[in-house]
């Protein structure tokens, strides 16, 4: 099990892999949160799209996240999410919380289309994001 | 039920493992119940439901019956099944036991930090497996008998 991260503007993109079972999940809670901190993100992409086996323990790595992130005004999306894992996260009511994208690279999209609206709503002259790149669909 | 069913139902193969109670040994756990029952060839999602099933049950023993894990004690994982299809798993602790069945299988219940862990074992135990039975003795251990009728009605 190797936990990678790649990071795109202010958005950590985790990639887990392999399976989160209890004994794993604690490693790697600890991975996210010191590499979230370190990078200073603010938003976060968990993508189980290469997670082979998920138990409970993995709605409590994706709950404490979610306060993690939350604590730090960001926005926490699940990306690739298998039709099994779907229904672990769903009896434990997340998808109430926390939204859902059907890959990280459309979760990525998301999160930046909306932060340009957020700072076009909230102020006309912080036009700091500079350049959005499209990436494409 | 039919004659035939009955008759299949006679037929048991049986395997029992033991193991130390460390958090290691769940991915054994789970990993050798689905070896075991490889033979009546389950569809992936089956062979998913029952390897969760099993690793939310060992992990309770490991959490809960043995505070963490315990080198020096062992959980117990043993399994049969017929050759209808209907598959048993029973995993024993001999750990401290639940005060409260009836509470600790509450959606969300948990006596550990929220942070950690999600209160959802026993709820993803039912949906994915027909029958959850839990007895248990505090200060003796617990047993979680796991119940799935795999659909094999194309096979053979």
């Amino acid at each position: 099990m190797r936990t990678e991260f790649e990071i795109t503007d202010n958005i950590l993109i985790v990639k887990l892999s392999g399976e989160i079972d209890h004994h794993e999940a604690a490693e790697i809670r600890n991975e996210i949160d010191s590499t979230y901190s370190v990078f200073g993100s603010k938003h976060m992409i968990l993508d189980f799209s290469q997670v082979s086996f998920v138990d409970s323990s993995g709605i409590g790595v994706v709950m404490g996240r979610y306060n993690k992130v939350k604590e730090k005004g960001g926005s926490i999306l699940i990306a690739g999410c298998s039709e099994y894992l779907r229904t672990i996260l769903f009896l434990s009511g997340i998808f109430t919380i926390i939204e859902e994208s059907a890959s990280a690279e459309e979760g990525i999209l998301l999160l930046k289309q909306r932060s340009v609206a957020e700072k076009e709503g909230e102020e006309e002259t912080g036009k700091t994001a500079g350049d959005e790149k499209d990436g494409g669909k | 039920m039919t004659e035939r069913q009955k008759e299949a139902q006679k037929k048991m193969n049986q395997m029992k493992v033991e193991f130390a109670a460390i958090s290691e040994n769940e991915a054994f756990a789970r990993l050798t119940a689905a070896a075991f029952l490889s033979r009546l060839d389950p569809t992936v999602d089956e062979l998913t439901e029952i390897k969760t099933a099993v690793s939310e049950a060992v992990s309770n023993a490991v959490i809960h019956g043995y505070g963490g894990g315990s080198l020096e004690q062992s959980v117990v994982l043993s399994c049969e099944y017929d050759e209808g299809g209907t598959v048993k798993l029973i995993i024993e602790d001999g750990g401290a036991g639940i005060s409260d069945i009836e509470q600790a299988r509450r959606p969300l219940f948990t006596t550990g930090s929220p942070e950690e862990r999600s209160g959802m074992g026993f709820t993803v135990m039912e949906s994915f497996m027909d029958r959850v039975l839990v007895e248990s003795e505090e200060g003796k251990g617990t047993r979680v008998t796991l119940i799935k009728t795999l659909d094999i009605s194309y096979g053979a």
